[in-house]
């Protein structure tokens, strides 16, 4: 049997494991995040309600794809792991671990159906 | 020997006060905004790729998409949405600050708090006006 104090868990790299790797995911895509959401904010919300040809006219041109498919990528990766984080803080055993599938899973079927969306009205 | 290898003993640490008793401030109150909005803001963000994947498809389906984010419950979602993304921006700004090591006093973090909350809607309030 390992014995080990409360206080070698927490050393080093500590109990999960990964150090400061999470938290500094985190900064970096909120930076990244600080930068696109006004901008993309605008291209959206004006596009909102128009009719489909504006819709697809927008959609069509490159900054407006670009900065829809960043926003996308980056963040539902920022979500995924934000929302991970959250249910480490509530949830424990064989619940934690389908939340944050399931979570992980929401993440990445948002950011795929929009990157489809984009693609076929893109290209 | 035996005693060498058991478990040891869980000490009966003192636990930090419960959030039940424990009177709300500004400051855990603003801190536990940014993870409701940041969190709650998924729900809009899948309307939207729906909506956006609608205009990809079809005019039929595009015709209910737009139908369902012009209605008064895609305005409440994106309303909403839109205040708690200019929320959790701010808050997460004043995060990557507390971050650096500034603002941790009590007054200034106090101060932090009450820019995230008003500026949020000031910010919500100009989006609006903006994209109209």
């Amino acid at each position: 049997m390992r014995y080990l104090t409360a206080r070698k868990r927490a050393e080093g790299r500590g109990s999960a494991g990964t150090g400061t790797e999470h938290h500094w995911a985190m900064k970096v895509s909120s930076v990244g995040l600080a930068f696109l959401l006004p901008v993309w904010l605008y291209i959206f919300g004006s596009a909102l309600g128009q009719p489909r040809d504006v819709v697809v006219e927008t959609f069509a041109r490159p900054f407006p794809v670009i900065v829809t498919a960043l926003i996308l990528v980056v963040g539902m990766r920022h979500f995924a792991m934000g929302a991970t984080m959250m249910i480490e803080d509530y949830a424990k055993g064989t619940t934690r671990k389908m939340l944050v599938i399931g979570a992980t899973s929401l993440a990445w079927v948002i950011a795929a159906t929009g990157l489809y969306a984009l693609a076929r009205i893109a290209l | 020997m035996a005693d060498a290898k058991r478990t040891p003993q869980k000490i009966e640490r003192p636990l930090s006060p419960h959030l039940q008793i424990y009177r709300p401030q500004l400051t855990s109150i603003t801190s536990i905004l940014t993870r409701i909005t940041g969190n709650g803001v998924i729900v809009a963000v899948a309307l939207a790729v729906w909506w956006l994947l609608a205009a990809a498809t079809s005019d039929s389906y595009f015709a209910l998409a737009d139908a369902v984010v012009t209605s008064w419950f895609g305005d409440l979602v994106f309303t909403a949405a839109l205040w708690a993304v200019w929320y959790h921006f701010l808050a997460g700004l004043r995060h990557l600050y507390f971050d650096a090591g500034h603002g941790l006093d009590v007054p200034t973090a106090e101060k932090l708090g009450w820019v995230c909350i008003i500026g949020s809607v000031v910010l919500t309030v100009i989006t609006i006006l903006l994209v109209q």
